[in-house]
């Protein structure tokens, strides 16, 4: 691999890194999330982080601001070496973080956001309005946020709430600013308001963290990249020196081995087409057919629309246009109810929440969307009910004592059975499977995969939603590409490479990928 | 594993012994059958108000209007009976029922449709209730001997040697037993409560369900409201004042999570009865009215830290199982 060496030929950048993380190691249950990886960051300029999901970004941030504790490595501040066991030493430091969703305080004032926890005192140890007004505004001024301090907060929009959150870290004097996709809920003009501020801060000598699957704003305002795998460091360097496809093979280039179920899969007739589906805000245009026995892969960025869209295919939300043909008939689905009723099921992602009811016992569970068969005129079948959770229970091999157990007491494996269990039972023509093995483990992944193509070969239709490439590649036999709202791409057979899903999901220039 | 539900009712059973014991070793009277049933048809009221409650409560909502549906539906009865004293009785709890329904739709359907806190609008219905109350009664009392003795002889009416009050509520719980453990509708009110997020995607209309559990409880504090006016043979605007803070109480005594999904209906009924008790107890055995109400104030703490404490024990245990869950799915 020829990018491994990139590291040691990289120009030294000026000047010491600030903040550096050597060889850092973190260890979970079952998963080595980070295996000795290397960041540094360099006051004045912007390093972008960049990685599939799963790469160990969300991880290094979290021990960059004491949130976790790392297994191995070193953090040197100035070179010295400093230890962050809580997120307050991590802030003493200078180190701090704008997130995803950004935390702050709906119901308190601007300067009282920015004040939180370091407010100015006066001599009787009382809070100081005046100067935490003062103080607010000077920051703000100098972000250049045109920004009241004494309005609360609720009031502002989402990108005056990142100003916010950036006049905060300011405010206690930070040196190192890590910003986890702070574009990701903005609009256009918000993003280049962003990335002038971006400027400021560097002019400022902060050392930026940016983490970002965007390509065009990782090349216009990084100075330097460093690109994550598998919780593997791969290569750091100056972002001049290199080019988009260089960075996306980086990022996918791996070493296979994962091994995905072989299936020759026999498609059917078509049992579901989308015609035209479109929401105000989510998504557009999506239009596409599903066939009996397919896997059919959904690919794209966090915030693509994937799960948005199939949330409106079965009726949590209304889309505002568009038709669905199953099995030849136009059906219009307006309840999750409908939805199933059409044998359409959606397992969604996040299976603690919305997934299993902890307090039932697991037969209740399975047979919950199915009660409609399993009582007469609304009163319950018990006998039935047992008859079908005990048959799904076993197809998965859901081991327990008793199906009175309650799910809550079961572990987090056998709770995923339960669920999907549930959705089984109800003899589903198309299943949808969102993120089907986020946060679950190589084994437990193989026996999903193994799973679903068993569900494809009994002439099931599966979509997949998934954010993994080789999950992705190994299962689908043909794969559309969602970015920002709308499909664009269907790929299958010999197109279905990492480069190109990359390209089209990131949005990397259409002349280059041609 | 033994479901906690059923060795907290087993708690709660053995806690009623022991308080009928110590009664007994001071009042022995108070143990004889006739008194016991007495004392069931005394908190006849609480049980079907509590049972109401209890479905209410399974949805993640709580209905603080119920006394005050109680009070305004047993003086439009009431009310009724003084233009029309000769009405049958069928009639007059066929209004009790549908008054006390409409009264209960009306908070299900500002919590459904208009997404509002349902404790918000049940304080809000409680004190529009007892203001209606106010003004179709022009604030005076019907008095015993302004209603029919037909109206007044129901409740006391006796079948068995047991009055027609505790036939109501032995009724009420065979019926809401029924519907909450052998109906599709029970089930959802579980479903519902224990995680409204996991309802909605298997097909569960969460509003709707939560909407019907306020129609139940408003058509069994209906049923309550007559039989209470009835019964005591008067109706005025602070008829069962305060008597919601007692009806939730029975249900958090009695084992029902605050936070919903949880509970059985005879946990509520022995909590109905375990009020029911001290209520009627305390006074024979000479205890004075200051120490009723510290024991069953104390009797909601303690149950409400037991429930507490199971909670976070079994989260314990989850997590613990989640961390180290890693064999194969």
């Amino acid at each position: 691999m020829p990018y491994d060496t990139t590291y040691s030929g990289a120009q030294p950048p000026a000047g010491a890194p600030i903040l550096a993380l050597n060889g850092i190691e973190k260890v979970f249950p079952g998963v080595k999330a980070l295996d000795g990886v290397n960041l540094s960051l360099y006051p004045g300029q912007v390093t972008a982080l960049v990685g599939e999901n799963g790469a160990g970004k969300s991880t290094i941030v979290k021990i960059l601001t004491g949130i976790y504790q790392p297994d191995g490595g070193q953090i040197l501040l100035n070179g010295a070496p400093i230890a962050f066991p809580t997120a307050q030493h991590a802030a003493a430091a200078g180190v701090t973080a704008i997130h995803q969703e950004t935390v702050l305080f709906d119901e308190l004032t601007v300067a009282e956001n920015i004040f939180l926890g370091h407010a100015p005192r006066t001599r009787l140890g009382l809070l100081d309005w005046r100067a935490m007004r003062r103080d607010a505004q000077a920051i703000l001024t100098s972000i250049g946020a045109d920004i009241d301090p004494g309005v609360k907060l609720a009031e502002l929009g989402i990108a005056s709430k990142h100003l916010v959150a950036i006049s905060r870290a300011l405010s206690i004097d930070a040196r190192v600013v890590v910003m986890d996709e702070p574009t990701a809920a903005l609009s256009h003009k918000e993003i280049h308001e962003l990335y002038e501020l971006v400027e400021k801060l560097k002019a400022q000598g902060k050392a930026i963290l940016f983490i970002s699957h965007k390509f065009d704003e990782i090349f216009r305002i990084a100075d330097r990249y460093t690109v994550f795998r598998d919780g593997q460091f791969v290569a750091e360097g100056r972002i001049d020196e290199v080019s988009e496809g260089d960075l996306v093979q980086m990022m996918v280039g791996r070493s296979v081995d994962q091994v995905f179920p072989q299936r020759t899969p026999t498609l059917g007739e078509e049992i579901l087409t989308v015609a035209g589906y479109a929401h105000p805000t989510e998504f557009e245009d999506i239009n596409f057919t599903l066939r009996r026995g397919e896997i059919l892969g959904f690919y794209g960025l966090v915030g693509a629309g994937r799960s948005e869209f199939m949330q409106s295919l079965i009726g949590i939300t209304r889309p505002s246009k568009g038709a669905v043909k199953i099995e030849g008939h136009v059906r219009i689905i307006r309840s999750p109810a409908e939805a199933i009723r059409e044998g359409i099921v959606y397992v969604p992602e996040d299976r603690g929440k919305q997934g299993a009811i902890t307090a039932m016992p697991i037969f209740q569970n399975v047979t919950l969307p199915s009660l409609a068969h399993t009582s007469r005129n609304g009163f319950l079948q018990l006998a039935e009910e047992f008859d079908l959770a005990r048959e799904y229970t076993q197809r998965l091999d859901l081991r327990a004592a008793s199906l009175d157990t309650p799910v809550g007491s079961l572990s987090g494996g056998n709770q995923q059975k339960v669920v999907i269990a549930k959705w089984l039972a109800t003899k589903p023509r198309v299943i949808i499977l969102d993120e089907p093995t986020k946060g679950i483990d190589i084994g437990s992944k193989a026996a999903v995969h193994e799973f679903m193509a068993e569900l494809a070969a009994e002439g099931l239709a599966v979509i997949m939603v998934s954010s993994e490439l080789p999950e992705i590649l190994g299962m689908s036999d043909r794969v559309i590409v969602m970015r920002e709202g709308r499909i664009v791409a269907e790929v299958s057979g010999d197109e279905m490479t990492p480069q190109t899903l990359v390209r089209h999901a990131a949005g990397i220039g259409q002349e280059d990928a041609a | 594993m033994i479901p906690f539900r059923l060795t907290r009712e087993v708690l709660l059973a053995f806690a009623l012994l022991v308080l009928l014991v110590l009664v007994a070793t001071r009042f022995p009277g108070f143990v004889a059958p006739s008194n016991l049933a007495a004392v069931f048809n005394d908190t006849s009221a609480l049980i079907i108000l509590a049972l109401g409650q209890f479905i209410v409560i399974l949805t993640r909502c709580i209905d603080l209007s119920v006394a005050a549906n109680l009070a305004l539906t047993g003086m439009v009865c009431a009310l009724l009976n003084t233009v029309a004293p000769d009405l049958p009785i069928v009639f007059t709890l066929g209004l009790a029922l549908a008054l006390g329904a409409t009264l209960g739709a009306v908070n299900g359907f500002f919590v459904w449709k208009l997404d509002i806190p349902p404790i918000v609008v049940t304080l809000g219905t409680m004190v529009i209730f007892r203001g209606i109350i106010f003004l179709i009664s022009d604030g005076q009392w019907v008095n015993a001997h302004e209603m029919s003795p037909r109206f007044t002889a129901f409740p006391r009416y006796e079948i068995l040697g047991i009055p027609m009050l505790s036939w109501c509520a032995v009724l009420v719980i065979a019926l809401v037993y029924v519907l909450v453990t052998r109906t599709s509708l029970g089930r959802s009110f579980f479903a519902v409560g224990g995680n409204p997020h996991a309802a909605v995607y298997t097909g569960i209309d969460v509003g709707r369900t939560q909407f019907l559990a306020f129609v139940i409880s408003g058509t069994l504090a209906g049923l309550a409201g007559y039989l209470w006016v009835s019964r005591y043979a008067v109706a005025y605007v602070d008829i069962a004042g305060g008597f919601e803070l007692d009806v939730v109480a029975a249900c958090v005594i009695g084992g029902a999570a605050i936070s919903g999904g949880a509970g059985s209906v005879f946990g509520i009924v022995l909590g109905a009865l375990f009020l029911g008790v001290i209520k009627n107890a305390l006074p024979v055995v000479d205890i004075s009215p200051f120490w009723q109400l510290a024991i069953s104030g104390s009797a909601i703490i303690i149950a409400v830290a037991l429930n507490a404490r199971s909670g976070r024990a079994k989260g314990r245990i989850i997590l613990r199982k989640a961390e180290h869950a890693h064999e194969p799915v």
